[in-house]
């Protein structure tokens, strides 16, 4: 038993005829890090409300662990922790009664909910904050407390559907800290999230959703591998009035003191630099134009205006 | 999940409705105690002395068992109706559907929280009761027995009522248009056997009229209805209750897109 999640031919049409899952397949590796990935309105939450059982699926099976979420659902579900996209807190009860509570929906007995409560709220930031009641907690604390809650019965696949949206940049980063170490410890993680490098830093398989289809599912290192170029931008330190010719590599002038450089892989930095070293320029800083991944990422999914077209 | 996992399950929703119906008693525990005692002040002291006797009782103590069963039955029913659509509203819901807790136990986790309440309200209208008139119990265990079933009979009412609540309106058409016009005519302020005999079948037909009979037997010993039949009719609309309320959840009615 290697696999956390199994789904197959997973389809889902809506009551209004939106067909919002056309046949997806995915397996996920236990201890796996991975991102779903996906435009909005992909299909991802709808296939992690299917997983959760919140979604009524049109046709298709998911397993947790080998355990079919329609057959043996107590041990399905027992085994999966799921963080939602949009908040779903009671907004009257306070954070200690709400992942006190959690637990208690999985038959954890109140003293041990107790110790776990004080251990992931004091975790995620909230023990300070665990007798306030929840509607008054900033967007950001709303969050953390779902992933406190969703901890509490110790799940063996972590589902997150964008856990740091909205959230600010530094807790984004103990955020990430706090998902790697639970990671560490043996726990599946499924992420999705609009910040592709976040997918890029925290992920090892990556699929990728588009129209409710998987259109790639592959490691994150074979995915970076795919793309073939690179554009940089170039802070000069003089000016220069036009564009120098290159040997290699597609440039711009994008302003008189900064140009752009679309390069292969292979010539890489170097390259750019042989380039500009020939023609006596000199720079000042240089950053990628893209993160890689955004780029594969946008070159995969269907562009929503050529599409309309 | 084994026999003691589900009791935690069942235990926690009650604990977390009983909390919630407590810490919010200004709305949920004190309304029903007001109306009630502004009945016992206009039909009890003011009006009941010249109305006399009925069925050879005082007029207030005639009406007093239905006034405490009416207040059971609205506490109860509305106590599951609005935190069930609440939790639904709130997508709190969503808490326990992902869980392993089997709907059965969602169902009587929330019933359980509404007899609570239903019961509760009773009690302190009893108390207040007390003030008014002299309570004599024919039967405890017909009395206890009544008030019970009746407040899990509108708890599963109520949480039908919550199922299909797709607004916050939705919650009071029933308890409005529905429950308070078959109580007032279930001879909570007279007994049936003043009515023409037409109008008498109708009143048969009307279930309310079934448990306020058999609630007045425990503590005055006469009732327009045979016993039995009270029993029997709370019994058999509270297993109906019980089915469509699971079959619904099952489906996820409601819950589930
Ligand atoms: N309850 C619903 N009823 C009808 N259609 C729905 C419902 N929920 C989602 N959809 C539709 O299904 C499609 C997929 O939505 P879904 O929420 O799964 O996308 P997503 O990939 O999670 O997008 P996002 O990144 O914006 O969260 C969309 O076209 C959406 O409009
Ligand atoms: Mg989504």
């Amino acid at each position: 038993m290697t696999v956390a999640l199994s789904i197959q031919n997973l389809e889902k049409e809506y009551d209004n005829g939106v067909r919002a899952l056309k046949g997806i397949s995915l397996e996920v590796e236990k201890g796996d890090f991975f991102a779903l990935l996906g435009k909005n309105g992909a299909g991802k939450s709808t296939a992690i409300g299917i997983i959760c059982s919140l979604v009524n699926k049109t046709a298709g099976s998911v397993k947790i662990l080998d355990h079919d979420i329609d057959i043996d659902f107590p041990l399905a579900r027992s085994m999966l922790g799921v963080v939602p996209q949009e908040i779903n807190l009671s907004v009257f009860e306070t954070p200690l009664q709400i992942v006190v509570n959690q637990a208690g929906y999985y038959g954890i007995d109140r003293k041990l909910a107790q110790t776990r409560a004080e251990k992931y709220l004091t975790q995620l930031g909230l023990w300070d904050k665990r007798n306030d009641t929840t509607r008054q907690l900033s967007g950001g604390m709303k969050r953390r407390l779902m992933i406190a809650r969703s901890l509490m019965h110790e799940p063996k696949l972590l589902i997150l559907d964008e856990p740091t949206a909205g959230v600010d940049i530094e807790i984004r980063r103990s955020m990430w800290d706090f998902i790697s170490e639970i990671n560490n410890s043996g726990t599946t993680i499924i992420l999705t999230t609009h910040y592709l490098e976040e997918a890029e830093n925290l992920c090892r398989n990556i699929a990728i959703i588009d129209q409710g289809l998987v259109v790639e599912n592959t490691s994150t290192r074979e995915l970076l591998a795919k793309s073939q170029r690179e554009i940089y931008v170039l802070d000069l330190v003089d000016s220069i009035d036009s564009l120098p010719t290159f040997e290699r590599g597609r440039w711009t002038l994008t302003s008189p003191s900064s140009l752009e450089v679309d390069i292969s892989k292979q010539q890489g930095i170097n390259g750019v630099f042989r380039e500009l070293n020939a023609k006596q320029i000199k720079v000042q800083s240089m950053r990628n134009k893209t993160n890689r991944l955004e780029q594969l990422f946008l070159d995969m999914t269907t562009d929503d205006e050529k599409e309309s077209a | 999940m084994s026999w003691s996992q589900m009791w935690i399950a069942y235990i926690t929703i009650v604990y977390k409705e009983v909390t919630r119906f407590t810490r919010i008693w200004q709305q949920t525990l004190l309304p029903p105690v007001v109306t009630t005692s502004l009945y016992f002040v206009i039909f009890g002291s003011l009006i009941g002395p010249r109305i006399g006797t009925m069925e050879g009782y005082r007029y207030m103590d005639f009406i007093v068992p239905g006034l405490i069963l009416m207040s059971v039955i609205t506490s109860s029913y509305a106590n599951v109706s609005s935190s069930f659509f609440g939790a639904k509203f709130q997508r709190s819901i969503e808490e326990l559907q992902i869980s392993p807790t089997p709907n059965s136990v969602i169902l009587l986790g929330y019933v359980t929280g509404g007899m609570a309440r239903g019961l509760l309200v009773g009690l302190v209208v009893t108390l207040v009761a007390l003030f008014f008139s002299q309570l004599s119990i024919h039967n405890v265990f017909v009395m206890f027995s009544i008030s019970l079933l009746t407040a899990l009979l509108f708890s599963m009412g109520g949480f039908l009522n919550g199922l299909f609540a797709r607004k916050f309106d939705d919650v009071s058409i029933v308890p409005n248009f529905i429950l308070t016009p078959l109580t007032y005519l279930g001879g909570v302020f007279y007994s049936i056997r003043l009515l023409p005999d037409f109008w008498q079948g109708v009143s048969h037909l009307n279930p309310i009229l079934y448990m306020i009979n058999g609630f007045r037997y425990g503590f005055l010993g006469i009732s327009d209805i045979h016993l039995g039949f009270s029993y029997l009719i709370i019994l058999a609309f509270t297993a109906v209750l019980f089915m469509i309320n699971l079959k619904l959840l099952n489906k996820g009615y409601g819950i589930r897109s």
